[in-house]
Order: structure tokens, then sequence, then C-alpha cells
């Protein structure tokens, strides 16, 4: 099955980034064979729209669940509408601990946005 | 002639001055008062200096996309050409958030299935009427929960356009971003009003770069003027900004402001002083 988290740097062994719309890369991981591939994040600068950017992004992977820290309103919506399901980081620090933990049914599963927007037009 | 009165900081006095100067121009221009326009449509408070009465009332909306997805073949062409993300296509869905919509119709025209239709989207009200000495008074109020200020401000002015040679005063929104460059876009003149403190001079520096951008000349009001910040001066002198007027620090012009009196109405000498300003401002302008 195939899980997106977003992170610092482009590698398994990265550290977590806790924003959904603007971590630095997605990281694309098969949670059986942890075969992995990064993707810079292509709304890290956006003026706005980054959390439906994102979506889109995940959306197109084909990913089945999306891990990060936060999820605001326009990611929450834009993934439930794709069937992505979501789940956060908790006290994981590092991608490769994070899909074993996915592995074991550790993370806590969002049912709601986790937040406000953060950048709505202005 | 327009006029606009903005500050970069919050709170330095703006609406104050806005209102006394209509106040003083409507007293030498009688036969033609000043059109004045609270721009702040995300806290307009000029109307409890101007009380004014309104008689007509539009609402504002931007035009935003509704999608047909019967005729929606998911191609994804509207995502793209979105510069502000606010259409995503997810799979066999499509999705608007008209949050982040700008209402600037390119999805409706790249749809290769017409798909989209556009339908207007509430975001606020503007609202006009006469006001205290013959003023003509019209404001915009954006709705609770609503991000963007700017389309208000633009379908503002364009609404409450000035009879021919009437003065306009547009009272701005604080800061310097977005709803204030579409508030003091077009003006002949940028009243900056200031106050003598750091916050006050940070933010003056930002407003008078930004009325640089805009190629529109600046005079600046110092208000609560204590006369003890020097940096004010030295920027004021290196920028070669002229200073109109300097209002003292005084607990009387506070309580008055507090009581909804405009500074014409607590010390009516200010008449004067403003129209002092409005032949600087005007002596300016037409040597520019």
């Amino acid at each position: 099955m195939k899980i997106i988290l977003t992170t610092v740097s482009p590698n398994l062994d990265s550290e977590i980034d806790p924003r959904f719309g603007r971590g630095a890369y997605f990281l694309v991981v098969d949670c059986d064979t942890l075969v992995w591939e990064a993707h810079p994040n292509p709304g890290v600068d956006s003026a706005g729209g980054a959390g439906s950017l994102a979506a889109q992004f995940v959306a197109n992977q084909k990913a089945a669940a999306a891990i990060s820290g936060d999820f605001g309103p326009n990611a929450y919506n834009a993934l439930r509408s794709a069937d992505v399901e979501m789940y956060l980081f908790g006290t994981s620090r590092t991608a490769r601990e994070t899909v074993e933990r996915f592995n074991a049914g550790l993370l806590e599963r969002v049912g709601a946005p986790t937040g406000p927007g953060h950048h709505p037009r202005a | 002639m327009k006029i606009s009165v903005a500050s970069g900081k919050g709170g330095t006095g703006k609406t104050m001055i806005a209102t006394s100067l209509a106040i003083s121009l409507a007293a030498i221009m009688s036969e033609q008062p000043p059109l004045f326009l609270d721009c702040d449509v995300e806290a307009p408070n000029a109307h409890l200096f101007l009380h004014p009465e309104f008689i007509e009332r539009e609402d504002v909306g931007l035009l935003i996309p509704f999608v047909d997805e019967a005729k929606c073949t998911h191609c994804g062409k509207c995502a793209e050409v979105c510069q502000y993300h606010a259409i995503a296509v997810l799979g066999q869905k499509t999705l608007v958030f008209p949050q982040l919509c700008h209402g600037c119709g390119s999805c409706t025209v790249m749809c290769p299935e017409k798909a989209i239709s556009e339908a207007p989207d509430r975001m606020g009200v503007i609202e006009r009427g006469p006001a205290a000495a013959g003023i003509s008074f019209a404001r915009g109020i954006l709705d609770v929960g609503e991000p963007m200020a700017t389309p208000v401000i633009r379908k503002l002015k364009r609404w409450a356009q000035p009879a021919p040679g009437q003065v306009v005063i547009y009272d701005a929104p604080p800061g310097a971003s977005c709803p204030v460059v579409e508030t003091v876009r077009g003006s002949n003149f940028l009243v900056l009003v200031t106050e003598p403190t750091p916050f006050g001079l940070h933010d003056l520096r930002l407003a008078v770069q930004m009325a640089g951008e805009l190629g529109i000349p600046v005079g600046l009001i110092i208000n609560r003027d204590n006369g003890s910040y020097p940096a004010l001066d030295e920027f004021c002198t290196s920028q070669n900004l002229p200073v109109l007027l300097r209002i003292p620090f005084e607990r009387s012009i506070a309580e008055g402001v507090a009581r909804g009196q405009t500074l014409t109405d607590i010390h009516p000498e200010y008449v004067n002083h403003f129209c002092q300003v409005f032949s600087q401002i005007a002596l300016s302008t037409s040597e520019g």
C-alpha cells in the first residue's frame, strides 16, 4: 500500500515535516516493501491554497493515506473527497519510524480538520 | 481632487483625521461638500463621527465556479490554470474552494467541456447616503469570516463616484498591503497619519514605500505629538516628507474622540488647520 509523508529532506531517514501544505518534501512510500521516492512539494512557496494543491498532489499519486502533523480545512476536505485517509505523526521523529508506527497501527487517524486554514484569499 | 488617508500602523488616528478633514472642507465648500468613502471594510467606523443615513445598499460578491459533474471529464485543466489553487481535481471529483477563489474566471474559460458555470458568492455589502454637514457618505462592510477585503473596496470605489469637481476623501484600512493599495490607487494625494513611536515609524516607512511604488505624493500628519521622538523627524527630513499638521498628545482630544466627536467638534480652530492642510495639498498636487 502506498502512503505519503511530509518530510524535511528527500529520504526515508529524514525528519518529519509537521506542515502538510507547506512541508518541504512528499515522501511516497510503499509501506510493505519500504521502497520510497521523494518529490519536492509543488506548493511550498505558493501564495495561497497550498493545502488544496498538496491534496491534489497526493490524490494524483493514488496514495491510500497521508501522514502529517496538521491538516487544515481545505486539505482535509480535498483528501476526504479523494478517499485518502489522514493520520498524524504523533511522537514519530523520522519518516522510517513513522512508517513502522503506521504499520503497527499506532498512528492517530484524523476525523476533522486539525486547525483553522492558514492562507485564505487576501 | 482625491485624497486618501492611511497610516501603516493601526490606531494612529486615520478616521479622526479623515472625518475632521471632511467636516472642515464641508464648511468651506458648502455648495458641494466632499464625498467620504470608508474603505476600512473589515472594521468601518467613520459613521460614528459623520452619522450617515444609508438610503442605498448593494451586495458585493465574487463570481465563483460551479462544476457540472455530469459534463466534467476530470481532465484537470481548471486546476492547472488556477493560480490560487481554488479548484482541485481529486480522482473522479472536482472540488471548488470558494474562500481561495479570486473570481478571475480562468477555469470557466479553459474548461474544454463547458462544465463550469459561475454564480455570485456574497462577501459583503456597500451602502451610501447623506451624512453630517452635507457630506456624501459611502462605506463597505466585509461579511464576518470572509478573508478578502479588496473586492469590496474595489466595488465601493466604482459605485460611489464623485460628482464633477467634488473632493473625495478615502479613509483607508491600516497596513500597507492589498486593501490599502486598492484604496489609495488613483488618489492625487496620500495623507499618512503617524504617531511618534517606534511602531508608528516602522509602519510609516512601509506606507511611504508603498506610496512611492504607486507614484502618489505624500504628506504627514503627526498625531499624539509630544515632541520627543527625533527618529521620526530624521526620517521626515531624509525622505523630504512635508509635515502638514501636528496634533498634540492631549487628554481632551482622546475624551472627545471616545464620545464620537471629530477633532473639529472638540477644538473648532482645527477647521482652519485642516483647510490649510487642504491648501498645501492642492498646491503640491498642482506643482506635481
